[in-house]
C-alpha cells in the first residue's frame, strides 16, 4: 500500500501508517482474510481498539471460566466445515470469541481444557465417522477419554436418512460426551441431506444462547481459508443454469456401461472451483418413472399437492421436487405403516435387522416398495412421505485453469433392470439421456477441502477406477497448467480395456509428454481372473513405498463400498511388506498419513 | 521417384535385429491395443498386420478412446493344401480369437481378422499347434507360394505341390525371431551371429510373390507374380517349367510411373534347377531393387529399368543355370472350376464357391459350421483355390453322398445365385479392417453383381462367364487389372473402372471410367453388354470383344496402361 493511496482513504495519516504496518508482509490470502475480519468487526459494531485489547478486556469483563466457543467439525464433504465457519462468523459478528477447528487438526486430549464446544459431525457409509474425525472418534469412545464435567456441548449431526445408521457418529458423540459428564447446552440435531433450513435455525439458537454461556467482547479467529472463496451469487438456493457444451459418451460401443463426458459452461456465473471440488446438479426425475408412479398408485397427474406451503400439481412435484428414486428409511417406515400387506417390511424394520435393512434399501427404489407392498394412499399423503429431491454431486473432472469458464463431469448413467423393470438413476440419466448440447442444467459448486492437491513439488499417487478417475483428470490438468514439478502416478481400472478405458487418449498423451510418470491399469473382465486396482497396488508395492517415503500424497476416488476398503487394505499391506511394519503399525502409519493430509479420499 | 535416401522401412528393418524390434515388449504394454509404429512394419514379416475398425474410427476419437485396434493374421499355406485335422484347427482359432470368420485369400492362404493384442500370442501359438505357421505371410520377403489345386489331375498335383512346398521352405527367413516372440523359444545368444543367407539383414526392398501354374488353367494368375513357374507336363510327368518374372499388380492412383505389369517369360528350366534359379532371382532383386522408394521397389520396376535381357543374364550368372527356349503352352481361363469332378485316379473333388473368400455362418448359409462338420466326419483334403474358393478334395465314392448331404443341410452348396459373373468374381477385404481401403469392396461387390446380373439377363448373357474384380484401393490384392471388368476404389462409392483384360489373365485392362459411382458404372456397362450380345464372335470373351471392337485400347505392357 503506498502513501498516495492512503490520501484517498477515510483514515488520518497516523491510522493509515499503522494499517500499512499491520498488513505489511501479508500474503494475498492473509490480506483477504483480514478484509473478512475487519468486515466482521464492522458488523459487530465494535471499535477495533476493543479488539486489539482482547486479553485485558477478557480478564476484566468475564467472571466466567468460559472464554470462547470452539467449533469442532468433521465431514467428508465441505458441508461440515462450511457450517462450522458460518457459526463462528455469526458468533464473532456478535462479538464473541469463537474458533472453528477441523477434528483432524485437533488434539483429542485438549478436550478436557475446553468449556464450550459445538460439534458438527457427519456420518458415512454404514455409520462410520468421516476420515478426518476417525482418530478423534476412536479416542472419544475409548477408555482413554477423560471426565468432562466442566464441558458444555452441543452436537449437530449430518447424515443421509437413506442409510440405516443415520447420523450414527453424531449420536455416538452426543451420548458419549454425556456419559463422560459433559452437559448439553443444545439438544442433538440430526440433519438429513436437505439440512440447510434446519441448520440455519440451529445456528441462530446457538448464537442467541451465547450471552448466557460466554463472556462477550472477545474476537477469535476463523481458520485461514485454503483459497479465495467464490464470490458468485450462485449457490444451492440459487443454482446457476449452465449451458451444456458437450455431452459425449466415452465408453466404446461394446461396453456394458454408458459413461458420459459432460462439459458445461460457467460463463457469466462467477463460479469458481478447484481440483477436488464437486459440482452439484439439480435434475428432474426420469419422466418414465413419474408416469409409473401415477399409473401404479392411480394418481391424477394434475392433483394439487402442498410441499412446504407451496401448492403445485402432483406431476410437477414428482418430476422436480421430490425424491422418487433413492429409497430412504423414513419413507420405508411411513410406507410400512400405510400398507396393509407389509408384514415383511415391518419385520425388516425391527431392531437387529440392520444389515438386511441396509441391503434392502440398497437394492430397492421407492417404486419397488410401492409395487411390492400395495397401499391405498392419497396424493398428499404420499407426497408427505417423500423427502425433497436432493442435488447429485459429481467430482469435477476438469481444471478451471486449463478450461476457463468450463466445468467437466464424468457421469455413469445409472440404468438397470430389477424385478423385471427398468430402473433409472435420477441425475445421471437426466445428464445422459434428457439433455443435449445447448440445454441448460442447474448447478452449484460444492467445495471439498478434504480433497486437495499438495504443494507443487510433492509426488502424487492417484487411485481412481471407473468414474473415480474424474478428479484426477482435473489434478493432472491443473499440475500441467501450473508446471508443478511433483511426479504423478495414476492407477485406473474398469471392466474392459477396449471400451472402458476412460480418457484413454488423454492419458496416453499425458504419459508421452511426461505429465504423468506412471500409469497402471487393471481391467477386471479382460481375463479369466479378475484384476483390480488393489492388485496393481500390491504388484507395484516396492515402488509405491518408495514414493511414500519420498513424501507422496495418496488420493483415492470412487466406490466406497468395495474399492475403497480393498485399496485401503492393499496400502496397509504395502506399508507392512516394504516398510517392514507389523499390521498394527502399518495401520497406524496410514492413519498418520491421513491425518497429515497425505491420504485423502473422495469416495461415495 | 525420390532421392537416394533409404526409406523409413529400410531403416526399421536394419535396426530390427532380424525382425525382432520391440514386438515382444509391445505385446505386454497394457495401456494400448496397438504395438509401436516401427513394430507394425516388422510384425508383417511374422504374418501379422495391425488394423483398426475404420467404421468406428472417428466415433472412438470423439469418445477419447484410441482406435479399436485389432490384428489380421495370415497363415503360410503353400499351395493352399490343408488336411481335415488342420482345417479343424483353423476353424477353432476363428471361433476362439477372431471375428468368427476365416477369410480365404487370393494367394491360397487363410487370414483372421479382429484378433486383439492380448490374444495375439496365443493365437499364433495355436496356429502352430495346428501344424501351420504365419512366417513371412506378409512383409518384404517371399510370400505364400501358390500352386494350383488341380482337382482333375491328382498325379501332377502331387508333384507340383511338392515343388511349391520346397520353394516356400527354401525362401523362408532363417531368423529365430518368430519362434522367440510367439513360441517362447530360447533366445539366440546374439542376433548378430544369425545369418539370413538369402535375404541379408534388410530382406527384400518390397514384397515378392511366387506361383506355380499348370496350363491350360491360369487360376493362379501367373503373370501377376514376381516369379512364375509355368509347368510343362508330358504324360503326367512334370518335365520342367517356363519361368516368368516381373509381374505385379500394385500402383498408386495419379502416379503414372507406377503401374501393374504382367510377367515376361525368361525361358525353360528343368525341375532340379528350381531353387537355384529362384534364389538367383531373389538375390538379384535384393541387390538391385530400389530401396529409396517403396512405390518403385517391386521386381517389375527393376526389370523395366534395366531390361529383361540384363535380368536374364544376371540370373544365369548367379545360378549358373542356362535358360532353354520356352516350351509351348496355352491358357484358357483364370477362374476356378466348381461342383463335383472325378480325378485321374477316381477320387472326387467338390469345388465350393465361397463369395469373396469369407467363411462364416450367415443366416441359413452356415459355411463355417458345415465345413467343420465335414472335417470332423471325413478325412479329406481342403484345397484353397487362387480365387478365394475351396475344394473339398480326395473324396471316396462312398463319402460323396454324405458330404453332399452336409452341404445341403448347412445351405452351402453352390446355388442358383452363383451366376457365371459371380463365380468369376473376386473382392479384397477393404473396409472396415484394411487400413489402405479408400472404398468398399468385399461388403459391396455382391450387391453390384446383383445389379449387373439383372442387366446381363436382359441382354441374354446370363450364361456367359465374365471376370469381375473389385479392390478398395489401387494396390491390387484381388488382382483387378487382369479382370475383364475391374473396379478399383478411389473414394467412398467411387471407382476407377478398367475394361478389356484377357479372360485368362494374359492381358491388362485399360482405364475406361476415371471416378465412377454405381449409377455411372451401370450406365456405362449396359450399352457395352448390348453390343457384346449383338456383335460378339462365337466363344469370344467380353474383354477380347471390347478390344477388337475398339471400345478400349489394347494394353500391350504395364508401363503403357496410363497412355491415352
Amino acid at each position: 500500500m503506498s502513501a498516495s493511496s492512503a490520501d484517498i482513504l477515510p483514515l488520518d495519516s497516523e491510522q493509515a501508517i499503522s494499517l500499512t504496518n499491520a498488513v505489511h508482509g501479508l500474503s494475498p490470502e492473509q490480506l483477504l482474510w483480514v478484509s473478512g475480519y475487519t468486515a466482521g468487526l464492522a458488523a459487530a459494531g465494535a471499535p477495533a481498539a476493543k479488539a486489539a485489547n482482547t486479553d485485558s478486556a477478557a480478564a476484566v469483563s468475564s467472571k466466567r471460566r468460559q472464554e470462547k466457543l470452539t467449533v469442532l467439525y468433521g465431514s467428508q464433504t465441505g458441508n461440515g466445515e462450511d457450517l462450522a465457519i458460518s457459526l463462528v462468523r455469526d458468533a464473532v459478528a456478535r462479538g464473541f470469541a469463537a474458533q472453528a477447528i477441523s477434528l483432524s487438526d485437533y488434539k483429542p486430549t485438549n478436550l478436557k481444557r475446553e468449556s464450550l464446544v459445538t460439534f458438527v459431525i457427519s456420518t458415512h457409509g454404514e455409520g462410520d465417522p468421516p476420515d478426518d474425525a476417525e482418530l478423534f472418534h476412536e479416542f472419544l469412545l475409548s477408555k482413554k477419554a477423560p471426565k468432562l464435567a466442566n464441558l458444555q456441548y452441543s452436537v449437530l449431526a449430518l447424515g443421509d436418512s437413506s442409510y440405516v445408521n443415520f447420523c450414527q457418529t453424531g449420536r455416538e458423540f452426543d451420548s458419549r460426551l454425556n456419559e463422560l459428564g459433559a452437559s448439553r447446552f443444545e439438544a442433538l440435531l440430526e440433519c438429513d441431506l436437505d439440512y440447510e433450513d434446519l441448520a440455519a435455525g440451529w445456528r441462530e439458537r446457538v448464537v442467541d444462547g451465547l450471552p448466557e454461556l460466554l463472556a462477550a467482547g472477545q474476537v477469535s479467529v476463523v481458520p485461514i481459508l485454503h483459497a479465495v472463496e467464490s464470490t458468485s451469487v450462485f449457490d444451492k438456493s440459487n443454482p446457476f443454469p449452465a449451458e451444456v457444451l458437450v455431452n459425449q459418451k466415452i465408453t466404446g460401443g461394446a461396453s456394458s456401461k454408458d459413461v458420459r463426458h459432460i462439459e458445461l459452461s460457467l460463463e457469466g456465473s462467477g463460479l469458481t472451483y478447484e481440483p477436488g471440488d464437486a459440482l452439484a446438479v439439480i435434475a428432474d426425475n426420469p419422466p418414465q418413472l413419474v408416469t409409473e408412479f401415477l399409473t401404479e398408485l392411480k394418481f391424477k397427474a394434475d392433483a394439487p399437492v402442498t410441499i412446504k406451503d407451496v401448492q403445485l400439481n402432483l406431476k410437477d412435484a414428482l418430476s422436480s421436487s421430490l425424491e422418487i428414486t433413492a429409497l430412504n428409511l423414513n419413507f420405508l417406515r411411513a410406507w410400512a405403516e400405510t400398507s396393509t400387506d407389509a408384514s415383511e417390511l415391518q419385520s425388516l424394520l425391527e431392531k437387529g435387522n440392520a444389515a438386511a435393512l441396509t441391503d434392502f434399501i440398497d437394492q430397492n427404489q421407492v417404486i419397488d416398495v410401492v409395487r411390492q407392498y400395495p397401499a391405498a394412499v392419497g396424493e398428499q399423503q404420499f407426497v408427505a412421505m417423500l423427502r425433497p429431491l436432493s442435488p447429485r454431486s459429481y467430482s469435477i473432472a476438469s481444471s478451471l485453469e486449463a478450461n476457463p469458464d468450463e466445468v467437466h463431469l464424468t457421469v455413469a448413467a445409472v440404468r438397470y433392470d430389477a424385478f423385471g423393470r427398468d430402473h433409472w438413476g435420477a441425475a445421471s440419466t437426466h445428464l445422459a439421456d434428457r439433455i443435449t448440447e445447448g440445454d441448460k442444467v442447474s448447478v452449484f459448486v460444492e467445495k471439498n477441502r478434504r480433497f486437495r492437491l499438495p504443494a507443487a513439488d510433492v509426488p502424487v499417487v492417484m487411485i481412481g477406477p471407473g468414474t473415480g478417475v474424474a478428479p484426477f483428470r482435473a489434478f493432472v490438468e491443473e499440475r500441467v497448467e501450473k508446471n508443478a514439478s511433483g511426479d504423478n502416478w495414476l492407477f485406473f481400472g474398469d471392466r474392459n480395456v477396449g471400451s472402458d478405458f476412460l480418457y484413454q487418449l488423454e492419458w496416453q498423451r499425458h504419459l508421452k509428454q511426461g505429465n504423468i510418470k506412471r500409469l497402471d491399469v487393471a481391467f477386471s473382465r479382460d481375463q479369466r481372473k479378475k484384476i483390480y486396482v488393489q492388485d496393481r497396488i500390491r504388484e507395484s508395492g516396492a515402488e509405491l513405498h518408495r514414493w511414500i517415503e519420498r513424501g507422496a500424497a495418496i488420493y483415492v476416488c470412487g466406490d466406497a463400498k468395495q474399492m475403497a476398503p480393498d485399496v485401503h487394505d492393499a496400502l496397509i499391506e504395502v506399508l507392512e511388506t516394504y516398510g517392514e511394519l507389523d499390521h498394527q503399525a502399518a495401520e497406524q502409519k496410514l492413519k498418520e498419513l491421513r491425518t497429515a493430509g497425505r491420504y485423502q479420499r473422495d469416495v461415495y | 521417384m525420390s532421392g537416394n535416401e533409404l526409406t523409413e522401412v529400410e531403416i526399421i528393418k536394419a535396426a530390427s535385429r532380424h525382425l525382432r524390434g520391440s514386438i515382444a515388449e509391445g505385446l505386454v504394454d497394457p495401456l494400448t491395443g496397438a504395438i509401436s509404429p516401427p513394430d507394425t512394419q516388422l510384425s508383417k514379416f511374422h504374418g501379422i498386420y495391425q488394423q483398426d475398425d475404420r467404421d468406428i474410427r472417428s466415433e472412438r476419437t470423439r469418445q477419447k478412446l484410441e482406435p479399436a485396434y485389432s490384428f489380421m493374421i495370415r497363415a503360410r499355406i503353400p499351395g493352399g493344401l490343408l488336411t481335415s485335422a488342420q482345417w479343424l484347427g483353423v476353424d477353432r482359432i476363428a471361433t476362439d480369437y477372431a471375428n468368427q470368420t476365416v477369410r480365404l485369400t487370393t494367394r491360397q492362404a487363410i487370414q483372421y481378422h479382429g484378433v486383439i493384442k492380448r490374444d495375439l500370442k496365443q493365437t499364433v501359438a495355436d496356429i502352430n499347434h495346428a501344424t501351420l505357421d504365419t512366417i513371412a505371410a506378409c512383409g518384404d520377403v517371399n510370400r505364400n507360394v501358390m500352386s494350383p489345386p488341380l482337382p482333375a489331375l491328382s498325379v501332377v498335383h502331387r508333384q507340383v505341390q511338392r515343388y511349391a512346398e520346397s520353394l516356400s521352405e527354401h525362401l523362408m527367413p532363417k531368423s529365430r525371431a518368430y519362434h522367440e516372440i510367439w513360441l517362447d523359444s530360447k533366445k539366440v545368444e546374439s542376433s548378430k551371429d544369425e545369418v539370413e543367407p538369402i535375404y541379408g539383414d534388410t530382406y527384400l526392398p518390397r514384397k515378392f510373390k511366387a506361383a506355380f501354374v499348370v496350363p491350360p488353367q491360369n487360376d493362379v494368375d501367373v503373370y501377376a507374380q514376381d516369379l512364375g513357374f509355368i509347368t510343362i507336363v508330358e504324360d503326367s510327368v512334370v518335365v520342367g517349367f517356363n519361368v516368368s518374372v516381373g509381374g505385379g499388380m500394385g500402383m498408386t492412383h495419379g502416379e503414372t510411373n507406377t503401374y501393374p505389369r504382367l510377367g515376361d517369360v525368361l525361358g525353360f528350366i528343368t525341375p532340379k534347377d528350381i531353387l537355384a534359379v529362384a534364389e538367383a532371382i531373389v538375390t538379384t532383386q535384393r541387390d538391385y531393387g530400389d530401396r529409396t522408394n517403396r512405390k518403385h521397389a517391386r521386381l517389375k520396376y527393376t526389370i523395366d529399368d534395366r531390361g529383361v535381357e540384363w535380368f536374364r543374364d544376371e540370373v544365369e550368372r548367379r545360378s549358373t543355370v542356362k535358360f532353354e527356349e520356352a516350351r509351348k503352352f496355352a491358357f484358357v481361363a483364370n477362374g476356378d472350376v466348381y461342383g463335383w469332378h472325378k480325378d485321374d485316379v477316381g477320387a472326387w473333388h467338390y469345388g465350393l464357391f465361397v463369395e469373396n473368400g469369407r467363411i462364416g455362418d450367415v443366416g441359413e448359409r452356415r459355411l463355417l459350421s458345415g465345413l467343420r462338420k465335414i472335417a470332423e466326419r471325413y478325412n479329406t483334403e481342403f484345397r484353397l483355390t487362387p480365387n478365394q474358393n475351396l475344394i473339398i478334395s480326395k473324396v471316396d465314392e462312398a463319402e460323396k453322398a454324405g458330404i453332399s448331404e452336409i452341404l445341403s443341410e448347412f445351405g452351402i452348396q453352390n446355388s442358383q445365385r452363383a451366376t457365371p459373373l459371380r463365380l468369376n468374381s473376386m473382392a479384397c477385404v477393404a473396409f472396415p479392417t484394411c487400413g489402405l481401403a479408400m472404398a468398399e469392396s468385399e461388403r459391396y461387390l455382391p450387391t453390384l453383381i446383383d445389379k449387373l446380373d439383372a442387366g446381363l439377363k436382359q441382354h441374354g448373357l446370363t450364361d456367359k462367364p465374365i471376370t469381375i474384380r473389385m479392390t478398395g484401393c489401387a494396390n491390387g490384392c484381388a488382382r483387378p487389372y487382369i479382370a475383364e471388368i475391374a473396379l478399383v476404389g478411389k473414394g467412398p462409392g467411387r471407382y476407377k473402372v478398367f475394361l478389356g483384360a484377357g479372360f485368362a489373365g494374359e492381358r491388362l485392362g485399360a482405364p475406361y471410367l476415371e471416378n465412377a459411382n454405381e449409377v455411372e458404372v451401370l450406365e456405362a456397362l449396359d450399352p457395352l453388354f448390348a453390343r457384346f450380345a449383338a456383335d460378339r464372335n462365337d466363344a469370344e470373351h467380353f474383354g477380347d470383344f471390347l478390344v477388337r471392337a475398339g471400345i478400349v485400347r489394347e494394353v500391350t505392357a504395364g508401363r503403357h496402361i496410363h497412355d491415352s
